[in-house]
């Protein structure tokens, strides 16, 4: 560590406080706006300091919104991204697990298969998944919002990673106690990767809550529409008004849950990050 | 009947056969160690013995059954690896247990045996503990526990003490060997530390690039090494050899046209090419008259209890000659002296110059020199 003192400390200080105020000014001022009513934040200047319509607004974001209520696209961001964090962790371990652990015909193929899909992103193909899923009868379904995200190549990569630096005798260890691969992935392995998954639970969560795109194109009703899509059109376009103190207190809602997230997931997040003893 | 009968055991990578061929009967309760420098095929057969590695060709036999096809789990054996490959997640009992649990033990009886290994091993206040909690020796010790427990019909070693310091090495030494005694467990170790393989074997195997040059005591090791490679890897300091000429009845002429007079036969036919083989220990001083070898002293150690004075026959100054004497504590040698050494009697071992095999039909002791220096034995 690099130790500072005077003039150095306060300096860093002011450009750390600084850099925090620059970065949330914007939510304050989202949070601002959520709390009075829409002829106070259209007025010039908008005001600085929380009114009193909080209660109000939330509540009316929440039940009705503009066109489906928050609450409603809450739960379906959550779903979606929950479904999109798990399914990814569990396909993206098996196949880490088959690839570095078992030996069979075009094995590094596959690695390499997958490996070329990190340079595609969804923008990429998404013309020809949304043909499939169309075909398969999964607009507007959960399903359609999760499945076709759920593979991904950057978490197989990152848990084949993981899997090399597992000791080689510790499988041999564990062949020798007499447990078969489902028994030593689901005993030894799951174990140990503990960490890595709630980093990467972190990240993908994230990923999920804030996909807009996908959403957009395979949801045509509103009760499956996604918050962070539903935020997109909350916000009033032409000669609409629109009703800002809502929109903003939707917009200060879809952030708690990615936020709360993060809180929690905190320690072992940056556990799984830096850890290299093992 | 053995408790391991290995028949011929090669093992190819490719198209290069690293094993040549292994044979070895194991008595039941005996105590094996393979000795050798690395990349000599030690671990190898080890685990192929575990069963982590597949036998290309020949059978290995435990406890009266051929086990090449078997899973190391359907083998009774256990294995205690070189960094201990404990489970780190797992707290100590757990990792002593976990190989019962699989194997579908009562808890009851888990619990037991886990006790039971732990008092054995002094582990019982430590069961809750994670493995980075312990430190090397503990850990080592959990790994023996966690093959004490299952109480299977091997133990097999696979360097176990290589990851401890010094100190620790020479005490874990005395717990592997008093441990194996009293549950009686045959068992198969692997090493490279040569003091190690010593103490600790009932027979020891000397292998070197996929052969076992000998399989023996480890006092017949010493005595009668059957190659050079064995002569040199076994003592320390390393055996001096000597490459010398037979010329029949007169004896054998060393490199720098020395002779030294053996008694007995069989003696090589003249024109032979043969190494004579000293270990330091066995050279003593001699007065001038009685020397069979001159050593020009180059460096002297004084170790306390020993002092090995290294140096070159007189006459040889290519690497031919080099020689190394180990004396009493207490003599007193220069660098640059002139040190006249003989041989003590009966101490010393013909080679064939080219095979490195042992000459002579002396597997029971038989000595093929005498020693001139036998009259006289003063600095």
């Amino acid at each position: 560590m690099v130790e500072k003192r005077g003039v150095g400390t306060v300096l860093t200080h002011v450009a750390l406080i600084l850099g925090i105020g620059l970065l949330c000014f914007p939510l304050y001022l989202t949070f601002v706006g959520s709390t009075h009513t829409s002829r106070d934040v259209l007025s010039v200047p908008m005001p600085l300091l929380p009114g009193d319509q909080m209660v109000r607004n939330y509540t009316v974001a929440l039940t009705s919104g503009v066109g489906v209520g928050v609450a409603k696209m809450l739960a379906n961001s959550m779903v979606m991204a929950l479904g999109i964090a798990v399914g990814k962790i569990a396909i993206s371990m098996l196949s880490a697990y088959a690839i570095v652990y078992f030996r069979f015909p075009f094995r590094m193929a596959a690695f390499w298969a997958i490996f070329m899909t990190l340079m595609l992103p969804v923008e990429v193909r998404i013309v020809p998944t949304f043909e499939v899923v169309a075909s398969l009868n999964m607009l507007n379904s959960y399903t359609g919002l999760i499945l076709p995200l759920i593979a991904s190549a950057t978490a197989t990569f990152l848990f084949r990673q993981f899997f090399l630096t597992v000791p080689d005798e510790l499988v041999e260890a564990a062949r020798v106690d007499g447990a078969g691969p489902m028994r030593f992935f689901k005993d030894i392995l799951l174990p140990l990767s503990r960490t890595n998954m709630a980093a990467l639970f972190v990240i993908l969560f994230i990923y999920g809550w804030n996909q807009y795109l996908w959403p957009l194109l395979i949801t045509t009703r509103g009760d499956m529409n996604t918050i962070v899509m539903g935020l997109g059109q909350m916000i009033p376009s032409a000669d609409d008004y629109g009703d800002w103190p809502v929109t903003m207190a939707a917009a200060t809602l879809a952030i708690v849950p990615p936020v709360a997230v993060v809180i929690f997931m905190q320690r072992l997040f940056i556990k799984g990050l830096v850890e290299s003893e093992k | 009947m053995s408790a391991i009968a290995i028949r011929d055991v090669r093992k190819t990578y490719g198209k290069t056969e690293v094993i040549h061929g292994v044979s070895l009967d194991i008595e039941d309760g005996e105590f094996i160690v393979i000795v050798g420098p690395s990349g000599c095929g030690k671990s190898t057969l080890l685990r192929m013995v575990a069963g982590l590695e597949t036998i290309t060709a020949g059978t290995i036999d435990i406890g009266g059954r051929v086990v090449n096809q078997l899973e190391p789990r359907e083998r009774d054996i256990a294995m205690v690896f070189q960094n201990y490959a404990l489970y780190p997640h797992m707290s100590v009992y757990n990792n002593m247990a976990y190989g019962l649990k699989i194997a579908g033990f009562s808890k009851a009886d888990i619990q037991a045996r886990v006790e039971k290994a732990a008092a054995m091993l002094q582990l019982q206040d430590f069961l809750d503990r994670k493995p980075r909690q312990l430190s090397g020796g503990q850990r080592q010790r959990v790994a023996m526990g966690r093959a004490v427990v299952r109480d299977p019909a091997v133990f097999l070693f696979d360097e176990p003490l290589s990851n401890l310091d010094a100190k620790l090495r020479v005490q874990m030494r005395l717990e592997i060997k008093r441990l194996q005694q009293s549950v009686g467990t045959t068992a198969l170790y692997v090493t490279h530390d040569q003091v190690e393989a010593m103490t600790l074997a009932d027979r020891l195997v000397v292998m070197h690039d996929g052969i076992a040059e000998q399989i023996d005591t480890p006092l017949a090791v010493y005595e009668r090494p059957a190659t050079t490679f064995v002569a040199g890897f076994i003592g320390s300091p390393a055996m001096n050899m000597l490459p010398a000429e037979a010329c029949g009845a007169d004896g054998l002429k060393l490199a720098n046209g020395e002779i030294v007079k053996p008694s007995e036969a069989p003696l090589p036919e003249a024109g032979r090419q043969v190494t004579l083989g000293v270990r330091p220990e066995h050279l003593e001083p001699a007065s001038e008259s009685a020397a069979e070898l001159m050593l020009e002293v180059s460096a002297v150690e004084t170790l306390g209890a020993d002092t090995l004075a290294h140096g070159h026959l007189i006459g040889v100054s290519n690497g031919d000659g080099e020689l190394v004497a180990r004396l009493p504590g207490n003599a007193k040698v220069n660098a640059g002296d002139r040190l006249p050494l003989a041989i003590e009697p009966g101490m010393a071992h013909l080679f064939d110059a080219e095979s490195g095999k042992r000459l002579g039909k002396d597997a029971s002791g038989a000595r093929p020199f005498r020693s001139k220096a036998s009259a006289s034995a003063e600095a």
